[in-house]
């Protein structure tokens, strides 16, 4: 109904609507370059502290990211968290002492290994370990964590539907439990085990520090002082910015088509020229890449990684924000990252705190957290299977079908005789020529 | 001799004790209008799925273009040239009838992730040229003007051209047609004769079909050839399949021959 009453709104013309659209982006981008000056924003005990801020936007990346598997391609994976542990880790592994492992620091491990080197990193030369630049380190983990897509894709990705999400699953439960062993290998020390790694260093300016002084910004630092969350939370829109585009050009380009055929129906799809496997292999990269790149700054402003941060709950809370948001729509999963991480982060304590004090009670929202994402999904599929924001597709399909309603009350199907292509059979064999022993 | 664009060996399926398709000769010369006909259940469909590699089969070779396609990946098959359509209309059905033709194009397009995130000029390019093909494709199958409408909304006897428009954009040697003419009224079905022709004299493109409309197979094939109970029963052209004895049984039973001799 709503969606209805804004298409109506909408401009007719082609010239219009650009128009709109552009003046669209331009009042969004404003409103992002001025978040973080709100004064609502300053108070970190209010609903909405630069903190949360930050997180919304690193978790709406990481919905981005699942959107490209589940929306686009139609994959259903539970295992997300695997890539956002390989990101936070390559981070914690390149920009940390972690590297430098002699005496006490060695810890537990037999072996002792020491690296020591420096890349335009935003810690002093002084420290040990391996420090390379945040920007670095953001491609090394998109490329880490994508060829962990590809690894983990090439064995699973045979499986189909509700067998693909078994296995991812189990691959999101083992990996965190690899890393927790990992803290002794054969006498290596590589993941710290329970421990974590810490502190990662912060996130530096790269070359723009280099620059002369700029009119307006003035001169650029060398790195982000950790309280700057403003800065921060320029940086992690930057990629959020870069994903929405990658994805808008991919899903209209031959990519895009191909992982939508496979979402539509599998079988034609191949037989139509299209590699499933290959395909598919992309679908889980390029959604990686997000989990890498998202896991690989959440390390620099938390400050410390620690394995009991990877767990299952993550993959589903990513999954229930492309749900919520509308599963297809860059949009909608922004929308949806942004609404779960505020309820997760602030809005459920703070929401406990004004309803406390205004009732007298003492009531722990929080506490019911999992209970209440869980109500919202349940009602969401009752009311408004199609997410918040639903693919303009699924929209146009819908509005379509119930024209044909309309106008026809018994159906194509029923009037030919036939069923109609919706209710067709799916999924190998096609036929089985059965009638004979 | 023409020149043979398939043929098939005594190609063997099996499924577990089932004999699908029994050692079964057949080849398709360059340029004909092929028909495969026979009652239901008689091996048709599980012979197309060995053409295009949804099937391996059991025991025998499969020769396409000269190269045996045995064991192949459906999508490699494909893109050597080898399109159909589905007895049950398998279109993507929440993508336009564009993309849909667009989809088929995957393998004759370049652009790889990169160019397509930076939108390179040849990306550009190659991109408007699909779409024109696209638009071209759907005009020569007689739906111009859908280009975007969503697969499942469009008419049953549309959404069946589509899928000869999204086969076409494979630019197969070979078209395969499974039961093109189902659930079309006979006005459809005559006017389907000539759609044929026109695909294979307009688009060079050879045609085999499982048909169960007599009046649809007799007119458009140049040979017909009968299975029953997964094995060839009977070869030849349309009025030497109409007086075959082993046909008219098949189709008929026996008693009724000997009621009509």
């Amino acid at each position: 109904m709503f969606t209805d009453f804004i298409e109506k709104l909408q401009p007719k013309s082609v010239a219009g609507r650009r128009i709109l659209k552009i003046s669209g982006y331009v009042a969004l981008l404003i409103f992002i370059l001025q978040l973080p000056n709100f004064a609502f924003t300053k108070d970190t005990s209010g609903p909405l502290p630069l903190f949360t801020i930050v997180l919304c936007a690193v978790y709406a990346l990481f919905a981005l990211g699942l959107n490209i598997v589940v929306g686009f391609a139609g994959l259903l994976d539970l295992g997300y968290v695997a890539f956002f542990l390989f990101g936070a880790y390559t981070a914690a592994w390149l920009m940390s002492d972690f590297g430098y492992q002699i005496s006490e620091r060695a810890g537990a491990s037999r072996h002792q290994f020491s690296f020591d080197v420096h890349f335009m990193s935003a810690a002093a030369d002084t420290l040990k370990g391996v420090h390379l630049s945040f920007w670095l380190v953001v491609i090394i983990a998109a490329l880490v964590a994508a060829l962990a897509g590809i690894a983990i894709g090439a064995p699973t990705l045979r499986l189909k539907s509700d067998y693909l999400a078994l296995v991812t699953l189990g691959f999101g439960e083992i990996l965190p439990e690899v890393f927790r062993n990992f803290g002794d290998v054969g006498g290596f020390n590589l993941t710290n085990g329970t421990k974590g790694i810490g502190p990662v260093d912060r996130v530096d300016m790269g070359l723009l520090s280099r620059l002369p002084k700029l009119p307006l910004v003035g001169k650029i630092p060398a790195n982000i002082v950790s309280s700057d969350y403003k800065t921060k939370f320029y940086v992690i829109i930057v990629f959020c910015a870069l994903f929405v585009y990658s994805s808008l050009k991919l899903r209209d380009g031959r990519l895009g088509r191909a992982w939508m055929a496979i979402r539509e129906d599998e079988l034609a799809a191949s037989l139509m020229g299209v590699p499933l496997m290959r395909t598919k292999l992309w679908a889980y990269a390029v959604g990686a890449i997000a989990g890498g790149v998202g896991g690989a700054f959440y390390a620099t402003i938390v400050g410390t990684i620690n394995v009991d941060t990877f767990i299952f709950a993550f993959s589903i809370i990513i999954l229930c924000a492309v749900i919520l948001g509308g599963m297809g729509n860059v949009w909608g999963a922004i929308a949806g990252g942004v609404v779960i991480t505020w309820f997760d982060q602030t809005g459920l304590v703070w929401l406990s705190t004004k309803f406390n004090s205004a009732a007298g009670t003492n009531f722990d929202f929080k506490s019911y957290q999992f209970g209440l994402f869980g109500l919202v999904l349940v009602l969401m599929m009752l009311f408004r299977p199609q997410g918040l924001i639903p693919a303009t597709r699924s929209r146009q399909v819908k509005k379509a079908d119930k024209q044909v309603l309309e106008h026809d009350h018994l159906g194509y199907g029923l009037e030919i005789g036939i069923d109609p292509p919706d209710h067709r059979p799916r999924g190998l064999p096609d036929e089985f020529e059965t009638r004979r022993p | 001799m023409t020149e043979l664009l398939l043929d098939a060996r005594k190609v063997r399926v099996e499924f577990g004790g089932l004999v699908a398709v029994n050692d079964v000769d057949f080849n398709i010369p360059t340029g004909s209008i092929v028909a495969l006909i026979g009652p239901n259940g008689a091996g048709k469909t599980t012979f197309f799925n060995v053409l295009t590699g949804l099937y391996t089969p059991t025991r025998g070779g499969v020769h396409f273009d000269g190269v045996s396609i045995v064991g192949v990946a459906p999508h490699k098959i494909a893109a050597s040239g080898v399109a159909r359509t589905f007895q049950n209309i398998r279109l993507f059905g929440a993508m336009t009838a564009a993309e849909n033709v667009m989809v088929a194009m995957h393998p004759h397009l370049k652009s790889s992730v990169v160019s397509t995130i930076l939108r390179t000029p040849r990306q550009r390019h190659e991109e408007k040229e699909a779409r024109a093909t696209a638009t071209e494709l759907l005009k020569f199958v007689g739906i111009g003007g859908t280009e975007e409408e969503f697969a499942k909304n469009l008419p049953y006897g549309d959404q069946r051209r589509l899928e000869v428009a999204r086969a076409l954009a494979l630019r197969p040697k070979l078209l395969l047609l499974d039961e093109p003419t189902a659930g079309m009224n006979p006005q459809e079905s005559a006017t389907f004769t000539t759609f044929v022709h026109r695909v294979r004299d307009e688009k060079g493109v050879t045609v085999l079909l499982i048909e169960h409309d007599m009046k649809v197979v007799m007119g458009v094939s140049e040979r017909i050839t009968v299975l029953e109970y997964g094995a060839k029963i009977a070869e030849g052209t349309p009025a030497e399949i109409r007086s075959d004895q082993r046909v008219i049984e098949a189709y008929l039973g026996k008693s009724a021959t000997e009621e009509v001799a």
